[in-house]
């Protein structure tokens, strides 16, 4: 049961990362009916904006240190972050420690910021092309926004920590009553899908309770009509644009101290959410979500050990074996409809 | 000729003459001039030309008649790679049967991925594609290479070891891949004054091929069957109202295509023995795509021309560095130089990368018909008023619905 429990937990963190993704990639497919393949790069640009705010806040300038000596007896020089000569060691300390979590501020912005130029850019320009034009033009753009990562900031990964708060584990076996070390789970990811739910709680909400959300509802169902109506749909469609690439982004911002970002992180996570919104059913926002989860629990069990001594490698392709097995029984997806995004 | 028009002929024996004469061709600047790292005339690059060519030509029976967009092209690449390396452990060295072997292996996966992607179109099937490859990729870097069931040797690469069987390896047969003894390295140096070109078996086995396949291409272009799968990509719902099954046709265009990419793949192996699961990679399988569009999707000659350019370009602009760009704009004065320098500096050398994902862009863009349609255009202006009324007369002509 523990070990059920363990694999469960293990999941939820990857999965939140598929559905968070998910999400934006099925919200921009709904809205404007184009398949974006840099979504996964808006996901990487996410995390890369923690490094940055990392980089930025502990920007520093070299002060000799009397206290100090070196091995000759001189006195020592250190490297002093500007932020501590301002606030003080304590807060500045503080600050710089808690980077990755002040990061998320720092990517709304910027996120929303990269969507709309994205979307009023490059997308708009697409949508009376085939789908395949869309798929290309995205891809060369996915290409164009990685390289340039690696350009600026190399191709190894650079790892980003949690707060010291933030970074240990708790033993959440203790809590629900089994034995004490039995479920011992690192916080991080803890906080990581809390996160997740949170922003697809509010993203949902604002679907659903806004007046806003309910004009690109009615888009999504019918736009020529919404249109008809003497509503701008095209606008809140870009909003709904850089919202989705804020999602991504976010879920990359948090993602950081799981997994130090490199370049490439956002294509690998791309293709297998692309397998998600399959598996999900094309424009079904709760299959997304649902589909995400899943798949993420489903791996993690596929990596116990019992699971790879039997077949070995089976984490590795079993997100895609399901995704078959499903495709084969139940061509639209577990929560697609019919005649919903049928091409 | 060859039971092609005249028109179709014409390009058929251009085409021979390009591809035969490539060596002379392709080596236009003198051996120790500056341009010489302009020359694309050795047997390396030339024979990615031609493999690449075929991998394209492949690929274009099936984005460029049918329409339908697949991802993960690269993976039969791989396959045939793989399966063509296996023959030379287990067997010889010799080029056909690993060929041969590639192409069957190659058409046998693509069946089992086709049949599964096909069940949906659009975007669903490129990114089914897409999902097929980097599991092939996943499959090849890591599953199938555990000490118990060592198939592709991971990361290392497939290669063919002295511990090998070889059970048809005989004394005195190279111990490189071989055409019946010929060694695929074996070349001809011909010095004329400053010029040296090389010829060599293993471009040539490449070009033969290549010619073979883009023969069988044209002809699959003409032939009822081509118009079949035009129609799929014209007008799916139609042609299904007219009591065809169009699923059939794009599952024989999928292999086709999956079958010259698994002999491309088994060339590449012979040219070099030796197989990774990169050549699996989703990029791989994103430059195939861009080869076909650069140069004219759904075009006979547009593929093998972007394959061509794509390989050049790829092998000239990785080779430039900054010496090379501080030479060339030495004329500039000293701060327009560095300036000039530094704007260009991310784009070559290690940045091939952003190049082509900024070609990408810019060809999807401005150019969706590619080098074909664009020479077209040029051509139309050229002939001025008489062509552009033909085209509107032609545009006029649409189908009643």
């Amino acid at each position: 049961m523990d070990v059920i429990l363990l694999q469960i937990l293990n999941g939820l963190d990857k999965g939140s990362a598929y559905a968070l993704i998910a999400l934006g990639l099925t919200l921009i497919f709904g809205t404007l009916g184009v398949v974006n393949f840099a979504h996964g790069a808006l996901f990487m640009i996410g995390a890369f904006c923690a490094v940055t705010l990392q980089r930025l806040l502990s920007f520093s300038h070299t002060v000799v240190d009397e206290t100090k000596t070196d091995f000759l007896g001189n006195p020592l020089k250190v490297e002093k972050p500007y932020i501590e000569g301002w606030f003080g060691p304590e807060i500045g300390g503080a600050i710089i420690e808690w980077s990755v979590p002040l990061a998320i501020l720092f990517a709304i912005p910027v996120m929303v910021g990269v969507g709309f130029a994205m979307e009023r850019g490059l997308i708009k320009h697409f949508y009376k092309r085939p789908h395949a034009d869309q798929i290309l033009v995205t891809f060369g753009l996915a290409i164009v926004l990685q390289e340039i990562i690696k350009y600026f900031f190399g191709a190894n990964p650079i790892p980003t920590p949690a707060p010291d708060a933030l970074s240990g584990s708790v033993d959440l076996g203790a809590m629900i009553g089994f034995e004490v070390n039995q479920i011992i789970y690192p916080l991080w990811r803890l906080v990581y899908f809390a996160f997740a739910a949170l922003i697809i709680g509010a993203v949902f909400a604002f679907l659903q309770f806004t007046t806003f959300g309910m004009v690109v509802r009615a888009g999504m169902a019918d736009r020529e009509t919404v249109g008809l109506l003497g509503i701008n749909i095209d606008r809140r469609f870009t909003i709904m644009f850089g919202i989705a690439a804020a999602v991504a982004g976010l879920a990359g911002v948090m993602y950081t101290p799981i997994n130090p970002p490199n370049y490439h992180m956002g294509m690998d996570f791309l293709v297998l959410s692309f397998v998600v919104v399959v598996v999900g059913g094309m424009g079904s926002l709760p299959g997304a979500v649902l589909a995400g989860f899943l798949l993420g629990i489903l791996e993690s069990f596929a990596s116990t050990t019992w699971a790879t001594t039997t077949i070995p490698g089976i984490n590795q392709v079993i997100i895609y074996l399901v995704a078959i097995i499903v495709l084969l029984t139940r061509p639209r997806g577990l929560m697609g409809r019919k005649g919903v995004m049928e091409d | 000729m060859f039971g092609l028009n005249k028109k179709d002929g014409l390009l058929f024996l251009f085409v021979i003459a390009i591809t035969l004469l490539a060596p002379f061709l392709l080596n236009p600047f003198p051996t120790d001039s500056a341009m010489a790292q302009f020359n694309a005339g050795y047997p390396d690059l030339l024979q990615r030309f031609a493999i690449f060519g075929i991998f394209a030509i492949g690929f274009n029976i099936l984005f460029g008649l049918t329409g339908y967009l697949s991802f993960g092209h690269a993976a039969f690449l791989g396959v045939g790679s793989y399966a063509a390396v296996w023959m030379f452990k287990l067997f010889s060295y010799n080029v056909l049967p690993a060929i041969v072997f590639a192409v069957i292996m190659a058409a046998l996966f693509s069946v089992l991925i086709g049949y599964i992607s096909l069940r949906r179109s659009g975007i669903y099937f490129s990114i089914l594609t897409l999902a097929f490859a980097q599991m092939s990729f996943a499959l090849a870097y890591s599953v199938l290479s555990n000490p118990k069931f060592n198939l592709t040797n991971g990361e290392t690469g497939l290669q063919v070891y002295d511990t090998d069987p070889q059970i048809f390896h005989r004394e005195g047969l190279p111990d490189l891949p071989h055409l019946f003894g010929l060694s695929v390295r074996a070349t001809y140096e011909l010095n004329l004054g400053g010029w040296s070109f090389t010829f060599n078996l293993g471009y040539y086995i490449c070009a033969v091929i290549m010619l073979i396949v883009f023969y069988l291409a044209i002809r699959l272009f003409r032939s009822p069957f081509g118009m079949m799968l035009r129609a799929i990509k014209s007008n799916n719902t139609r042609m299904t109202y007219t009591g065809l099954n169009a699923k059939p046709y794009t599952l024989a265009a999928f292999v086709i295509s999956g079958m010259y990419a698994g002999l491309a793949g088994g060339l590449l192996a012979a040219m070099d023995p030796l197989a990774g699961a990169e050549r699996m990679f989703w990029t791989a399988s994103g430059e195939v795509v861009l080869m076909t569009i650069l140069g004219g999707a759904g075009t006979l000659i547009g593929p093998v021309l972007g394959a061509g350019l794509i390989k050049y370009m790829e092998n000239i602009v990785s080779k430039i560095n900054d010496n090379v760009l501080h030479q060339w704009f030495s004329f500039l004065p000293d701060g327009f130089e560095d300036v000039m320098v530094t704007l260009i500096h991310p784009f070559v050398g290690k940045g091939w990368n952003l190049t082509l994902g900024v070609i990408f862009m810019l060809v999807v863009i401005f150019l969706p018909g590619g080098l074909v349609e664009g020479g077209q255009r040029i051509a139309r202006l050229f002939t001025g008023r008489r062509g552009r009324a033909a085209k509107r007369k032609s545009t006029q002509s649409t189908p009643a619905e």
